[in-house]
């Protein structure tokens, strides 16, 4: 079935935050800070009052209060990000003072009028730097960077393992800063109703009910007289699941003037100002036997945060979720896990599609290709034996995660044939004797999917995520609305969740209306991150759904007389069972439930509506990404010839959704591994503002991607269907990492470090030729 | 990213376009297709007080051959650059459209403008590198006279021109038809400015190289011409052996900038690969 979104995304028949324009809309700008450190001695904000245009220029001592995510654990040490910084800037872009004006124009003008008198400091903006003994502090509070450090996981044996190990790998793994950078930016546009007193928040977001909840609370006012509505979202990855600074000033501002106020971020913006993430440091121990067998694991972890804990997630969004899940799809037995937050003096972090497992992937699969290497085994080889195994579900990682029944075998026996892997050898030998570098990698992983609130408890925010619920109510013509608390802003839940109703209640999906991002139609939900919505919203929607076929079948086994266990539905008809001709339309029994409620059975309720929730503990979906690449030695650019995902989400409810989430999650892996980066210089500016400096690559650079499914049901989802949003995002840079260390390890060189500049490529072939 | 104020005027003529340009001062700028202007004064890293709109001037976009040399008006697109089927351009020039293809994407093709590249004068751009392949003329107007300005006098500084600030390019002639010209570039994504640009023309006679002429950009605060690398060639079969010996040389005689994209040395090298090609390409070899 195609996405019913796609018609008005390609017409533009559209309606992003943009394209709202209240009468009398005023236009926000911010000041940002130059600096990456320094105290703010003051601000003067007459000259920018007196540009034409601006009608008002707010700063922290008009809007004070902050966002303070908080996880219960000693070893976290929250922060306040202020909404406007008062007394310091902590980063490059952050918002200082926000002007406002009839114009985005001339809220520029005036913000450039703004005169601020900062005293710079010293700023540390690289892991080195900010671990560095004596080293500044981002916050004066504390006593050095470190927001959260924890020993997660020891072994007593641990030590001796690896002290004995057939082979002992040692080794340091980097991966560079990234940003979702979707296609809008965020934004925001807020107005007071008068006639209704109410705070009504246009906004950019995957987290409606979260940034109503979080509006509220940081302004103080009843939560029943906020409306957030999400209209179309231009893409989230995870920038947009946590809440922002300039949502809530937006908000503050619209109450303050009585007046709508717009804010759309700009791409500087967002690059320089949003959310970042991804930037971590691994140092690793992992032993093997002789045969190859993973042994133990030792991962010491950084992950350079940035100035602050975004809300609600915290710092620890990345730290936690690494330590926790590295072992992946790997039988491990001795594990042993530091992992800390490092505070600096750049962008915070928030989730990013993936949240660290593109990373524990990277590191896992390299080691694993390292063993083997080490050990003279065939990469292939050496995953099975490590992988879970069919027999092993339910299997219970060292870490407490239960893995569900999963194809991780599978998926790598299928990939290493789709790619050729039996006669690789030959044909890499070949192509060498050519002059040609080609090389090939795969990268196994699992994707832990649909968790609900029992899992997120764990992370201990102050604030737990988890459950959805949603409301279904048929209308007398037998057309259905499901309102759901989750909200696709791209994924395509339109069309997957009517599919879903669709398949319960026998009815047309045409006919069946998906309502999302707005609280004041949808049931509380969290939104939409962490590949959590089909396998949760969609439970949730399949619960109710059922809940309002149950009805259905009620009243027609009243109408037509017969019991309701003999009830059949099916085709938009209720039949009994073994005598069709029996049997009445889905909008007959509509129409009586509604016009007619007197014909009902007695205790029925009129109407036709369900209420379901849903609160599941998780799955695993798995994949294996293999990758051909070929390395020019004249130029160090990488080029992939092929590229095979085998993937298995369990029951595949739209193929096409599956294959897009494949393919754009792909994409920005590889844009991980070989092209984005954000970069700092050692004062903390950013050197990578602009699309011309921060590389997100376009169709031309992004190789075919050959998708084979497997199918293993999830037994914890109503539907089958496991979550699959990241994993293209997680396998890829793991896999064209290894492909490239294929292509050049004869050379004495590996891909420890992402992204892989074709510079550095270049110079560590020519020196590997001139030994 | 939105331009602080500035006046706008329209051009309906040349002349009209240089006598506003001789009124304002030197804060005006000519806008054509403000492919790079305009994202420069989102930015506010231009300011000019007043832009000066010659796009729908008339009769400056023509394409010709006149005299064995080929015309282009400034306000000729890359997109119609590109796009020409004229067999009199197509003949001998060819290498014009296969360098338009590497300029930026179709939609900065199609409303970016030759005179404006030229003017704009980055040291990557894929026009200004060509132009000192091809020993381009670029017709410049003033209010008192019209000049001539050799492409190898046109680019004195990082995004600094020969022109005064009240003249406007009409025209860039191309006088020799050349026998042999390749373009190459190399960048990290597809549409992006060069990292390293090269063109080389070899005019031959019975095998023999009449004139040469390489031109690399990205390497610099302006293109350059390997004048090293064209005396190695000059006088003599272009063999393989040669060209490698002359892109060697061209790359030794540049010392590159580092910046977030590529180390200098980096950029080094490439031109060395890109000068080897650009003279493989040249001599017609596949």
């Amino acid at each position: 079935m195609r996405r019913v979104e796609d018609p008005p995304l390609l017409t533009g028949d559209t309606r992003f935050v943009d394209d709202l324009a209240p009468p009398g809309t005023l236009h926000a700008c911010f000041v940002r800070s130059p600096y990456a450190a320094a105290r703010i001695e003051g601000i003067d904000a007459a000259p920018a009052r007196a540009v034409p245009g601006v009608e008002a220029v707010l700063t922290a001592g008009d809007i004070p209060g902050g966002l303070r995510a908080v996880l219960d654990r000693p070893e976290f040490t929250p922060t306040v990000m202020p909404l406007l910084a008062g007394d310091a800037v902590r980063h490059v872009g952050e918002p200082i003072a926000m002007v406002i004006a009839d114009s985005r124009y001339s809220a520029e003008d005036g913000a450039e009028e703004v005169l601020v008198d900062y005293d710079p400091g010293p700023a540390v903006a690289s892991l080195d730097r900010a671990l560095a003994p004596g080293a500044p502090r981002v916050h004066d509070e504390m006593d050095d960077n470190l927001l959260l450090q924890v020993p997660m996981y020891d072994d007593p044996e641990l030590d001796d393992i690896l002290a004995r190990a057939a082979a002992l790998l040692e080794a340091r793994f980097t991966t560079g800063r990234v940003t979702a950078a979707p296609m809008e930016g965020r934004a925001s546009l807020a107005r007071w109703d008068r006639r209704d007193s109410r705070l009504l928040v246009y906004v950019s977001t995957q987290v409606p009910h979260l940034v109503r909840t979080t509006v509220a609370d940081v302004l103080q006012i009843p939560e029943h007289t906020v409306r957030v509505i999400a209209p179309d979202v231009g893409g989230g990855f995870g920038l947009k699941c946590v809440v922002g600074r300039e949502e809530i000033l937006v908000a503050a501002a619209a109450l303050r003037l009585g007046r709508p106020v717009k804010w759309i971020e700009d791409r500087y913006e967002n690059l320089a100002a949003s959310w970042h993430g991804h930037e971590q440091r691994y140092d690793v121990r992992a032993a093997f036997d002789a045969n190859g067998t993973l042994l133990a694991f030792d991962a010491d972890i950084s992950c350079d945060v940035g100035a602050y804990s975004c809300f609600p997630f915290s710092c620890g969004v990345e730290p936690l979720m690494a330590a926790t899940e590295m072992p992946g799809p790997y039988r491990l037995a001795h594990y042993r896990a530091r992992t800390r937050a490092v505070a600096t003096n750049k962008v915070p972090i928030a989730p990013y599609r993936g949240v660290s497992r593109p990373q524990i992937t990277f590191v896992m699969e390299r080691v694993m290709d390292k063993a083997a290497a080490r050990l003279g085994l065939d990469p292939v080889d050496i995953r099975r034996r490590n992988l879970i195994a069919r027999d092993d579900f339910p299997y219970t990682g060292i870490t407490g995660l239960v893995y569900d029944p999963a194809s991780y075998r599978e998926s790598l026996d299928l990939c290493a044939g789709h790619l050729g892997h039996d006669d690789w050898r030959a044909r890499q030998e070949a192509a060498r004797r050519d002059g040609r570098l080609v090389g090939l990698g795969f990268s196994c992983f699992s994707e832990r999917t649909g968790y609900g609130t029992p899992a997120f408890a764990q992370r201990r925010m102050s604030i737990t995520p988890g459950f959805e619920s949603a409301d279904i109510r048929m209308d007398p013509s037998g057309g259905v609305t499901v309102a759901v608390g989750t909200l696709g802003h791209g994924q395509g839940h339109r069309t997957t969740l009517a599919q879903v109703v669709s398949d319960e209640l026998g009815v047309d999906p045409a006919h069946v209306r998906v309502v999302q991002g707005d609280t004041d139609a949808t049931p509380y939900g969290w939104g939409t991150f962490a590949s959590r919505s089909l396998v949760i919203g969609g439970g949730a929607t399949k619960l109710a759904a059922g809940a309002l076929a149950e009805r259905l079948k009620r009243v027609a086994a009243h109408l037509l007389e017969v019991a309701v266990e003999d009830v059949e539905l099916r085709d938009g008809r209720l039949q009994a069972a073994g005598a069709p001709e029996v049997s009445m339309s889905v909008a007959e029994v509509a129409r009586v439930a509604h016009h007619a409620a007197h014909r009902l059975p007695p205790g029925e309720e009129a109407g036709l509506q369900a209420r379901a929730g849903f609160d599941p503990p998780g799955t695993f979906s798995n994949a294996t990404h293999g990758a051909v690449v070929e390395v020019s030695p004249a130029t160090g650019e990488v080029r992939i010839h092929r590229y095979v995902v085998v993937e298995d989400c369990g029951v595949v409810i739209n193929p096409m959704i599956v294959d897009g989430q494949v393919r754009g999650g792909v994409a920005q892996g590889i844009a991980a591994a070989l092209y984005e980066q954000l970069l700092y210089d050692d004062e903390g500016q950013l050197l990578t503002a602009t699309f011309m400096d921060y590389l997100v690559p376009t169709a031309a650079e992004i190789p075919p991607i050959e998708i084979h499914h497997l199918e293993t049901p999830c037994e914890y989802s109503a539907t089958g269907a496991k979550g699959m949003g990241e994993g293209g995002t997680i396998g890829a840079p793991a896999a064209i990492a290894n492909a490239v260390s294929d292509a050049v390890g004869h050379l004495g060189i590996e891909v420890d470090a992402i992204p892989i500049h074709p510079a550095w490529m270049r110079a560590r072939i020519e020196e590997a030729r001139a030994r | 990213m939105k331009p602080a104020r500035f006046e706008y005027h329209r051009a309906s003529s040349s002349a009209e376009a240089i006598e506003l340009l001789d009124t304002l001062g030197e804060d005006a700028k000519l806008i054509a297709g403000g492919q790079s202007l305009v994202p420069m004064m989102s930015f506010r890293l231009a300011r000019p007080s007043a832009l000066v709109d010659i796009g729908r001037i008339p009769g400056l976009d023509a394409i010709s051959v006149v005299d064995g040399g080929l015309r282009i008006g400034a306000l000729a697109t890359h997109a119609a650059i590109e796009s020409t089927s004229d067999p009199a351009v197509l003949d001998g020039f060819d290498v014009l459209p296969r360098t338009a293809r590497f300029i930026g994407h179709l939609p900065i093709r199609t409303r970016g403008t030759l005179g404006g590249s030229l003017a704009h004068a980055d040291p990557a751009a894929e026009w200004c590198v060509l132009a000192l392949a091809l020993d381009a003329e670029v017709v410049v107007a003033g209010p008192s006279e019209t000049r001539i300005v050799a492409a190898r006098d046109l680019f004195t500084g990082f995004l600094s021109t020969a022109l005064e600030p009240n003249e406007m390019i009409l025209e860039v002639r191309f006088p020799h038809r050349p026998t042999r010209c390749s373009f190459v570039e190399h960048s990290r994504r597809s549409g992006d400015f060069a990292l390293v640009a090269a063109s080389a023309r070899l005019d031959l006679e019975a095998g023999i190289c009449r004139t040469v002429r390489i031109a690399l950009g990205g390497v610099g605060p302006t293109p350059v011409r390997a004048v090293e690398a064209e005396a190695l060639l000059a006088g003599r079969a272009p063999s393989s052996e040669l060209r490698a010996d002359a892109a060697r040389a061209a790359a030794a005689a540049l010392d590159p900038v580092s910046d977030v994209h590529a180390p200098g040395e980096h950029r080094r090298r490439l031109a060395e690969v890109l000068v080897r090609t650009a003279l493989h390409r040249a001599t017609g070899a596949p």
